[in-house]
């Protein structure tokens, strides 16, 4: 039987990277969009190479479940390289749309999924003569037959192509016209709708629809950053990109056409962060964008920022790891690596945003928490986030907000006699003041360095002003706890003994799974985490509860470690649920692992069964 | 080893320049190198050029890395903000200073190890990128500060106090320099002050990447004869090409040489170099013909010195971005932060 859905379905594209498919695949996510149904789109990229293979999935949701679901029922098969893996993960009872102009043996199908054959090729060759007019207007074609085999309105693409293309408009006509090609041999030749639909509803409202990548950097913009450094990788390229394209929009001088920004691509990570750490010192605001591999790379200049108090802000766009690992796969395998970066004692402030539009604020706020704590800080986004557009709420920024530059002593402050060591811990918060070079003639000149120093900058190597040194670190580093993005705390409808803890990216699976355990049974409050370290609310949660479940995207469950660690919470208490394939976390997979361990708790032990 | 402050008295007689510092106001900590280091002459050349360009000590921004040759900012321009970074990675740090204050004058201080070993790629790259900065390095052929073992300024067939000899190749410091585009080269001696002196006002007035290899023997480790770094092997193949006999800035300048003996080079803040030739077909503004003279005097022995190369009207990093005229640590939010209003039209045109 096939499966029957309105506006709830997964639609995999497979195609040949390079061959325009892309934009036409984009165009069918976007039109859904309009209909007013949210869609989760995913690229999966497995290179960048022209002629690899890649796909494209798009989730139609009017439940607005946004994370990854699994399986494919409509399947747009346009790769014969991956044409036998592309036709066993369709589930019973989906859909395959093929082109169908070479025949292929029927041993190459399935009994148990409809097959739709459309002879694009042949319509293309007929069509069109220019080789690559043949291969984009393909694209656009099966775009075509999409919309009358879903039953879409066509309006809705042909709006979207007018928008498109606007300021090149000689190229509206010929799309239009592939469109149509395309839906009109569907209407003519194959059975239009089949019985999965996409209808027009009202569940999208005022969400935007935005890559991680691109909200961050736009958060980076709004946060005040003038300097930019940072050195190509897969997945985080596209922040410091679409860094460069806001500021060429934003972030010009009106009067004079000059830049307010500095954009340098350094030479590797170890400079990126060089050139932010010297930025930051002399008081710009700077920040890199980097994925594992750039992040193994800075440790030694995060010690120095740890440790010489410098703010500095870096995007850790995830990747799957160790050493170059699944370079376009998605994790969260760098929480340790970052939390303690480099050696000798240290602890970073991590943030985890769970959609773009905590991207963007967690973007901009970084910035006022390193200056405000005058240590490096990490937004821990990942590919998944970074790389995909995702429905979100709205971008916001307060008119009013002013950047908070932290304890800067200015020259007039240090004329009127005020005492300045830049180490000293005047005001109890671990937090000392600092100077920007250049300030004052004669007052407040200090000497930075990553070596041991007493509270007025003066080198030593005392064990005494060391540890006094190190355990104002500690008290900073309490400090942050009061200032970073508090978690989130969602209860039950009714008390449960059990709790989960999330982060980052599992958000919209982790919300999908809450409600389907739900339906069987399982209730759990939940509690998303924000930032580290952590919020007593942390602590909090777990002595509220017998068990809780940590969900995350990595192999060796590394925020559990953080929160045994750091809380120094009963690791018995604390149930890991893993996912780290280098595919985004499902619903289904965390519904199943931890109804699994709910439901072996609900069976009576065996003494009692005996006795 | 702790830092020793020096005690500030000042001698009523002591020379005052143009702004009433005396040359105390540019000194720094009691030195804790060891006594005859090179390193300690190139700082009191600093500290004197520094004194004679007038210079307010709180506008420069002194940046090195690790090693002794790096540790001597703190003994210089007390005054000054200084910065002593990792290992070779000065280049970096310093560029980012400068991209958020273009106002300031950038000191970079590094040695041959800094620089040749661990930090060959920053330093290129730096350089590479037209950073306006004197970057120096304290040349001395080794580690001096992790005891003596060879760095890759030690020339081949260089002895090392133990006795080992150098088989690897040597990197010249100022041929890369030329040839990833310093538009300021110059290589000196410590032993040579009045030399070094006019050389270092020259690359500070200058407007781009300034690069200064100074030859600065290390007595502890490499002073020996059969090291080609002591103070002896250098005196004895020194071979300077020209005199920088004084820096006017934007002053006339009147001068008694003959015809084709002196060259005035203007820089691009109307500061004169008075260029005394020493040989006869050496052009500082020749870019390979000053390679070519180099590599062919290197492989006769010899350790020419001098402004090998100006380029007095060159670009720099700031150029190149299109940054505004206002130093970026000083722009606020209405300069930066485009607005809820922007952000609004944002939000419409993503959905
Ligand atoms: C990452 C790292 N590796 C090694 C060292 C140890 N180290 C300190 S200084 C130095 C060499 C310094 O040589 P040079 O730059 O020539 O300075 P000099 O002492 O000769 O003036 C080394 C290897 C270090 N500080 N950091
Ligand atoms: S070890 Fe060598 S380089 Fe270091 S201070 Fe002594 S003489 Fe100078
Ligand atoms: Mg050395």
């Amino acid at each position: 039987m096939p499966i029957e859905r309105v506006n709830d379905f997964v639609v995999r594209f497979a195609n040949v990277n390079g061959s325009g498919s892309a934009s036409a695949n984009q165009l069918f996510a976007r039109a859904v969009l309009r209909m007013g149904v949210p869609v989760a789109p995913r690229n999966i990229f497995p290179s960048n190479i022209q002629g690899l293979p890649t796909w494209y999935e798009v989730r139609i949701t009017e439940a607005g479940h946004l994370g990854a679901r699994g399986g494919v029922d409509l399947m747009v098969a346009m790769n014969p390289q991956t044409w036998d893996k592309d036709v066993a993960s369709i589930e019973p009872g989906g859909y395959l749309f093929y082109d169908s102009t070479k025949p292929l043996p029927a041993s190459k199908f399935r009994t148990d999924v409809t097959v739709i054959g459309m002879p694009l090729t042949a319509i293309c060759n007929r069509e069109y003569t220019d080789p690559r007019q043949r291969q984009l207007f393909k694209n656009i074609m099966y775009v075509g037959a999409l919309t009358a085999l879903l039953d879409m309105d066509v309006t809705a693409v042909e709006k979207l192509i007018g928008e498109e293309f606007k300021g090149k408009d000689k190229l509206i006509a010929p799309n239009l016209k592939a469109l149509h090609i395309g839906r009109d041999y569907a209407l003519e030749h194959l059975t239009c709708p089949i019985t999965l639909t996409v209808k027009r509803a009202d569940a999208v409202r005022d969400r935007i629809y935005i890559e991680g990548n691109s909200a961050a950097a736009l958060g980076a913009v709004y946060g005040g950053a003038t300097v930019c450094a940072w050195y190509p990788i897969t997945p985080s390229s596209s922040l410091a990109e679409a860094f460069t394209r806001h500021c060429a929009r934003y972030r010009i001088d009106p009067q004079t056409g000059r830049n307010r920004y500095a954009i340098i691509q350094a030479e590797d990570e170890l400079a990126s962060l060089g050139i932010v750490v010297g930025a930051a010192w002399n008081g710009a605001r700077a920040f890199t964008a980097t994925s594992g591999p750039g992040i193994s790379l800075m440790q030694e200049f995060l010690g120095l920022a740890y440790f010489a108090e410098i703010p500095a802000v870096l995007f850790d766009v995830q990747r799957g790891g160790p050493s170059t690992g699944m370079p376009t796969r998605t994790q969260q395998s760098d929480i340790v690596l970052a939390a303690y970066a480099s050696h000798g004692d240290t602890k970073h402030v991590l943030l985890f945003p769970e959609d773009p539009a905590e991207a963007f604020e967690f973007g901009a706020t970084a910035f006022d928490l390193a200056d405000r704590l005058q240590t490096p800080i990490f937004v821990m986004i990942d590919l998944d986030i970074g790389m995909n557009h995702r429905l979100c709420r709205p971008l916001a920024w307060e008119e009013k907000r002013a950047y908070d530059r932290g304890k800067v002593m200015t020259a007039a402050e240090l004329d009127a006699g005020k005492d300045f060591g830049r180490y000293l811990d005047v005001d109890g918060d671990g937090i000392p003041y600092r100077t920007y070079p250049g300030t004052h003639p004669t007052r407040g000149s200090f000497f930075t360095r990553g070596s041991t120093r007493d509270r007025y900058a003066r080198y030593t190597e005392e064990g005494g002003p060391y540890v006094d040194n190190m355990q104002r670190l500690l008290r900073k580093f309490e400090t942050a706890k009061g200032l970073v993005p508090r978690p989130v705390r969602r209860d039950a409808d009714k008390p449960t003994r059990h709790g989960v803890i999330y982060y980052g990216s599992t958000s919209p699976a982790m919300d999908e799974a809450i409600v389907e355990l739900g339906e069987r049974g399982h209730r759990l409050d939940m509690l998303r985490v924000r930032a580290f370290p952590f919020h007593q609310d942390v602590a909090d949660f777990v002595a509220d509860h017998d068990f809780v479940f940590v969900v995350e995207q990595n192999r060796d469950a590394q925020l559990r470690m953080l929160l045994v660690n750091e809380q120094s919470l009963d690791p018995v208490r604390l149930v890991p649920v893993l996912h780290y394939d280098g595919t985004p976390i499902t619903a289904r997979f965390i519904v199943r692992a931890i109804a699994e361990h709910l439901d072996a708790l609900k069976i009576t032990p065996l003494r009692k069964v005996v006795s | 080893m702790t830092y020793i402050v020096k005690p500030k008295f000042h001698h009523p007689s002591l020379p005052v320049n143009e702004l009433g510092f005396t040359h105390r106001d540019y000194e720094g900590s009691i030195s804790t190198l060891c006594a005859g280091c090179g390193h300690d002459a190139i700082s009191a050349a600093i500290i004197q050029a520094c004194f004679e360009l007038n210079l307010p000590p709180h506008r420069v921004a002194k940046l090195s890395g690790i090693g002794c040759s790096s540790k001597t900012p703190t003994y210089f321009l007390g005054s000054s903000h200084g910065f002593n970074s990792v290992h070779g990675r000065m280049p970096s740090v310093l560029t980012g200073a400068n991209l958020a204050n273009r106002d300031l004058i950038y000191l970079g201080v590094s040695g041959d190890g800094d620089t040749a070993s661990i930090g060959l790629g920053q330093f290129a790259h730096a350089i590479r990128r037209g950073v306006n900065m004197v970057y120096i390095v304290e040349n001395n052929g080794v580690y001096g500060l992790t005891k003596g073992q060879f760095s890759a300024t030690a020339d081949r067939g260089s002895k090392s106090k133990r006795g080992v000899m150098n088989n690897d190749n040597s990197v010249d410091l100022v041929a890369m320099a030329l040839q990833v585009g310093a538009s300021f080269v110059a290589r000196s001696f410590s032993g040579d002050k009045a030399q070094l002196v006019p050389l270092i006002k020259a690359a500070i007035e200058h407007k781009g990447a300034a690069f200064i290899d100074c030859i600065s023997p290390c007595v502890a480790f490499n002073n020996h004869p059969g090291s080609t770094k002591s103070f002896d092997y250098v005196r004895e193949h020194n071979e300077a090409v020209n005199r920088l006999d004084f820096m006017a800035p934007r002053a006339p300048i009147h001068v008694d040489y003959k015809p084709g003996e002196l060259e005035i080079v203007e820089q691009h803040d109307g500061s004169k170099l008075a260029l005394r030739k020493l040989h006869a077909d050496y052009d500082p503004h020749d870019k390979l013909g000053a390679m070519t003279y180099l590599q062919e005097r290197a492989h006769a022995g010899e350790i020419v010195t001098g402004l090998l190369y100006v380029e007095p009207e060159a670009d720099d990093l700031h150029d190149h971005l299109n940054t505004v005229e206002h130093p970026l640590n000083e722009l606020n939010e209405k300069e930066l932060c485009p607005g809820a209003g922007t952000l609004a039209k944002i939000n419409a045109s993503l959905r």
